[in-house]
C-alpha cells in the first residue's frame, strides 16, 4: 500500500463525515469564486483588446447633462481619434415598468457607429438596412431571443426623460461580447421630436488609433473643454463602467470582508473534521509509530489526508462556481458592462486557497498526535 | 418523558472546542445576513422617512423622476391656485417649484466621487418640509448664491463647513448652514435657492418638479388628483410617500446579492453542524442505548438531539449578533436608482433584522440537527450498547 493510497483511503473512511466536509467547503469555494469572478470583472480585466482601445466623453458634473453635438467635431479634429459616435441614453420603459422588462436604449449616429464599435458583429446589408431607415434599430442578439423579435418587426418605447414614444422597425440584430443588452436607434428621431434636445448629446464614444493613445486623447479632450460652459470628463470605457460599481457603494470592501469570511468559515470546518478524525485515530498513529513510522511521515499523512479533502471540495466548489457563473451571465435579465469569466487565475488561485486551508487546519491537530507518546497512545481509549 | 435540557448544555460543554467551531461558522453566516439586512432596513428607512404623507409631488406626465422630469414655469401658478393647498405663513398657498440636479463630489477619504443631488427651491419649500432641522448657521437666502447642506454631506466631504464655499455650476456657493432630515432621502442633498440654481444650469423658464402641501393627508389625495385631472398641465402628481417607497428598489442590487451570498454560506454551515451532530451522535452510542433502556421513548430522544443542534445554531446566532453589534448605525451611501445620486444611510439592526437572523440560524440547526437525530433514535439498543 502506497502512502498516497493510505491517506485516500483513510480520508473517506467515514463517508458520512467526508462527504459532509467536503460539501461544506464546496459551497464555501463556490462562493469565493463567484467573488473572485466578480473581483476579476471590475477590477482586472481590462476588455478586450477593441473595449481597451475606445473612450466614453461625458459631461464633467453629471451624465445627466448633456453635452452640444458640435463638440464631436473638434473633438474628431484632434491627434489619436480615429472615429467618434453621440451616444444618448434614451430611459423609455418597453411594455411595462417592471424591472426584467428594462433594458438600455440608445440614440446614436448610425453612419459612424461601427466605425467604433468595431467588435460588434451584424451583417452588412442589415447595417445598410439600419442606415436607411429614420425609424430603424439594432437590437442585442440576447434580447431578439428573449422578446422573439425578428428583422421587420416594430416596437415602441414609451419616454419618461424625452417626451416621445419612438416607434421603431428592427433592422438588424447584432452580437457582442460580452452580452449587450441594449437597442440603439437614431437619435435624430428624438431630436426631431423634442425641440430641446436638438444639437445635443449624452455622451461621446470614441476610437482611438491605438490603447496607447486613450490616455492621451482624454486629457487633450478635457483640456479642450475645461473652460466651456460645458467642461468634459473623458476617460476609457472600463473607468466609466467601474464609475457605475462605485456608486454602489464600497463594493472592494463588501467582496474583500466576504471573502475573508469564507476563508475562515472553511478553515473552521475542516479543522473541526481533522480534529474529529484525529482524535479518534490516537491508538493508530501509536501502532504506525510502533511499525517504525516516523513523526513526519505521520504528519504527513493527516497533512495529506486534509488536503485532500479540502481539494475535493475546492473541486466542486469551483465546477459549481463556473456552472452559476455561466447561469447568470445567460439568463435574460442579466446586464452588465463587465466581463464576469471563470478563469484559470480564479480557478488556481481558489484551488491553491482551499489546500492552503487544509494544510492549515490539520497542522494543529496532527502535530499534537504525532507527538504523542506510542505507550500513551496505545492505553488511549477513543 | 422529555429528556431535560441541561443534558444538551453539558454534553455541549463537555466538547468545547468543537462546539465553539461550529457555533463560530454558524455564527459567520448570520453575521454576513444581519449585515445585509441591516443595510437594506437602513436603506428602506432612508426612503420610507422621507415622504410627507401632505405633501403632492408634480412631475411631468410620463416620467418617473424629479431629474427626468422638467416643465414650463408658466404651469406653475396654475399649480399654486389649485383648491385645498395649505396656506404659508404669509398667507400664500404653500407651493414650491425645484429644480434638482446632480453633481459630482470629490469624497473627503479620497475614495472617489460622488453623484450629490443639488435641490433649488422657493422659500415655501423649507416650510412644506417641517421635519427637516437646522443643526448650524442658517437657511440660505433666496437672491444669493448661498446653500445649506445636510449633515452627512458636512461630514462626508471637504469644503462643506459652515462658511465654506462648494464650487459647481458656474462658480462658488457660500454654504451657510447645515440641516438634519432625520435619516431621510433629503440626508444626502444640498439645498439653495431655486432661481440661482436654474441660471447656473442654464434652465431657467421651467423647474423639474414642484411640491404642492395640503392641509392634511386627506385632502392630499384629492389635491394629487386634480393636478392629474387638469388638462391645462399635462402634468401628474404624485404623493412623496409613493415617490420615495417606489425607490425602495434602489436596494435591489444588495439585496440579489446579499442573499446569494447568505443562502450559499447557510448550506455550508449547515452541512458544518450536521458534521458537529453525527459525531456527537457517534460519540454517545452507548449513552443514548443507556437512555432508552431506562425508558426514555425514541420521540424524546431524537426531540433532544434536536434541541442540541437548535442551541448549538442558537449560540451561533448570539456570536454572530455581537459580531455585528459594533458596525450598528455605521453610515455608508448607495447610488438611488432613480435620481442617479448617492443616497447616505444607516446600518440598522432593528428586531425584525434580529429575529430573522435568530430564526436563519434555528434553520440552519434544524436542517442540521434532524437527520442525525433521526439515526441516534433509530439505533438498535443492543448493538449500541455493545459498541
Amino acid at each position: 500500500m502506497t502512502l498516497a493510497r493510505f491517506v485516500s483511503k483513510n480520508a473517506f473512511r467515514n463517508k458520512r463525515r467526508s462527504v459532509l466536509t467536503v460539501l461544506s467547503i464546496a459551497f464555501s469555494l463556490l462562493l469565493l469564486t463567484l467573488m473572485m469572478t466578480i473581483w476579476r470583472a471590475f477590477y482586472l480585466d481590462e476588455g478586450s483588446a477593441e473595449s481597451a482601445q475606445r473612450l466614453v466623453v461625458r459631461h464633467r458634473v453629471s451624465l445627466t447633462f448633456s453635452l452640444p453635438a458640435y463638440y464631436r467635431e473638434k473633438i474628431r479634429s484632434l491627434p489619436g481619434v480615429v472615429a467618434v459616435v453621440p451616444v444618448s441614453w434614451f430611459g423609455g420603459i418597453y411594455k411595462d415598468q417592471k424591472p426584467e422588462n428594462f433594458f438600455a436604449q440608445f440614440g446614436t449616429d448610425p453612419e459612424e457607429f461601427f466605425k467604433v464599435f468595431r467588435d460588434v458583429a451584424i451583417p452588412a446589408d442589415q447595417v445598410t438596412a439600419w442606415q436607411r431607415d429614420r425609424q430603424g434599430v439594432i437590437v442585442d442578439d440576447t434580447l431578439a431571443n428573449k422578446y422573439g423579435w425578428k428583422l421587420g418587426d416594430r416596437i415602441i418605447l414609451q419616454g419618461t426623460i424625452y417626451p416621445v414614444n419612438p416607434e421603431l422597425n428592427i433592422r438588424g440584430i447584432f452580437h457582442a461580447v460580452p452580452d449587450d443588452k441594449s437597442v440603439y436607434f437614431n437619435a435624430k428621431y428624438v431630436e426631431e421630436a423634442v425641440p430641446w434636445f436638438k444639437g445635443k448629446a449624452g455622451t461621446f464614444s470614441i476610437l482611438a488609433a491605438s490603447p496607447a493613445d486613450v490616455s492621451k486623447v482624454s486629457s487633450a479632450i478635457d483640456d479642450m473643454f475645461r473652460n466651456s460652459p460645458q467642461p468634459t470628463k473623458a476617460e476609457s470605457e472600463k473607468a466609466f463602467g467601474l464609475e457605475f460599481v462605485a456608486m454602489m457603494g464600497n463594493v472592494k470592501a463588501f467582496i474583500l470582508s466576504i471573502c475573508m469570511a469564507v476563508v475562515f468559515a472553511i478553515l473552521l470546518v475542516s479543522a473541526n473534521t481533522m480534529a474529529m478524525s484525529i482524535r479518534e485515530r490516537t491508538r493508530e498513529v501509536a501502532v504506525l509509530k510502533t511499525l517504525g513510522f516516523t513523526r513526519q511521515t505521520v504528519l504527513g499523512l493527516f497533512i495529506g489526508e486534509a488536503m485532500a479533502l479540502a481539494l475535493a471540495g475546492g473541486l466542486i466548489g469551483t465546477a459549481f462556481g463556473y456552472l452559476l457563473v455561466y447561469a447568470l451571465t445567460h439568463s435574460p435579465q442579466f446586464f452588465s458592462f463587465f466581463n464576469m469569466k471563470v478563469t484559470l487565475g480564479i480557478w488556481l488561485s481558489a484551488m491553491v486557497a482551499s489546500g492552503f486551508v487544509g494544510f492549515l487546519s490539520a497542522f494543529i491537530p496532527s502535530y499534537h498526535a504525532s507527538q504523542v507518546n506510542i505507550v500513551d497512545g496505545l492505553r488511549h481509549i477513543g | 418523558m422529555a429528556i431535560p435540557l441541561s443534558y444538551n448544555i453539558r454534553n455541549l460543554r463537555l466538547r468545547k472546542g468543537l462546539t465553539i467551531m461550529t457555533a463560530l461558522g454558524i455564527a459567520l453566516t448570520v453575521t454576513t445576513a444581519i449585515f445585509i439586512m441591516a443595510l437594506l432596513a437602513g436603506l428602506k428607512r432612508a426612503f420610507v422617512t422621507s415622504g410627507d404623507s401632505q405633501n403632492v409631488l408634480v412631475l411631468r406626465k410620463g416620467s418617473e423622476a424629479e431629474l427626468s422630469g422638467g416643465f414650463d414655469a408658466a404651469n406653475f401658478p396654475v399649480l399654486k391656485n389649485l383648491p385645498g393647498i395649505a396656506k404659508d405663513s404669509h398667507g400664500e398657498p404653500m407651493a414650491s417649484g425645484e429644480w434638482v440636479v446632480v453633481i459630482v463630489l470629490p469624497r473627503k477619504d479620497g475614495t472617489g466621487e460622488v453623484n450629490v443631488t443639488v435641490r433649488g427651491m422657493m422659500p415655501d419649500g423649507l416650510e412644506l418640509r417641517p421635519k427637516v432641522k437646522l443643526v448650524e448657521g442658517r437657511w440660505f437666502t433666496p437672491g444669493q448664491r448661498e446653500v445649506v447642506v445636510s449633515e452627512s454631506i458636512h461630514k462626508r466631504f471637504s469644503n462643506a463647513n459652515v462658511g465654506d464655499t462648494l464650487a459647481f455650476g458656474k462658480g462658488p456657493w457660500q454654504v451657510v448652514g447645515v440641516f438634519d432630515a432625520g435619516g431621510s432621502a433629503y440626508d444626502s442633498e444640498i439645498w439653495g435657492d431655486v432661481n440661482q440654481m436654474a441660471t447656473d444650469f442654464d434652465r431657467q423658464g421651467g423647474f423639474s418638479s414642484a411640491y404642492l402641501r395640503a392641509a392634511d393627508p386627506v385632502s392630499a389625495q384629492s389635491l394629487k388628483n386634480r393636478v392629474g385631472d387638469d388638462q391645462r398641465l399635462k402634468l401628474e402628481g404624485m404623493l412623496e410617500t409613493e415617490y420615495y417607497a417606489k425607490q425602495t428598489s434602489s436596494g435591489a442590487p444588495i439585496r440579489i446579492i446579499g442573499w446569494i451570498v447568505a443562502v450559499i454560506m447557510a448550506i455550508g454551515s449547515s452541512f458544518a453542524a450536521m458534521n458537529t451532530m453525527y459525531a456527537a451522535v457517534a460519540y454517545r452510542g452507548r449513552e443514548i442505548a443507556t437512555l432508552r433502556v431506562i425508558g426514555f421513548s425514541k420521540p424524546s430522544i431524537l426531540t433532544s438531539f434536536v434541541l442540541e443542534s437548535l442551541l448549538l445554531s442558537l449560540l451561533g446566532a448570539l456570536v454572530g449578533i455581537v459580531l455585528m453589534l459594533p458596525f450598528n448605525g455605521m453610515t455608508t451611501g448607495t447610488s438611488n436608482a432613480v435620481t442617479f445620486s448617492e443616497i447616505v444611510f444607516s446600518l440598522r439592526m432593528t428586531m425584525p433584522v434580529v429575529i430573522t437572523a435568530v430564526a436563519f440560524a434555528l434553520i440552519m440547526g434544524l436542517f442540521g440537527g434532524i437527520a442525525p437525530a433521526w439515526h441516534a433514535a433509530r439505533r438498535d439498543i443492543i448493538a449500541a450498547l455493545r459498541d
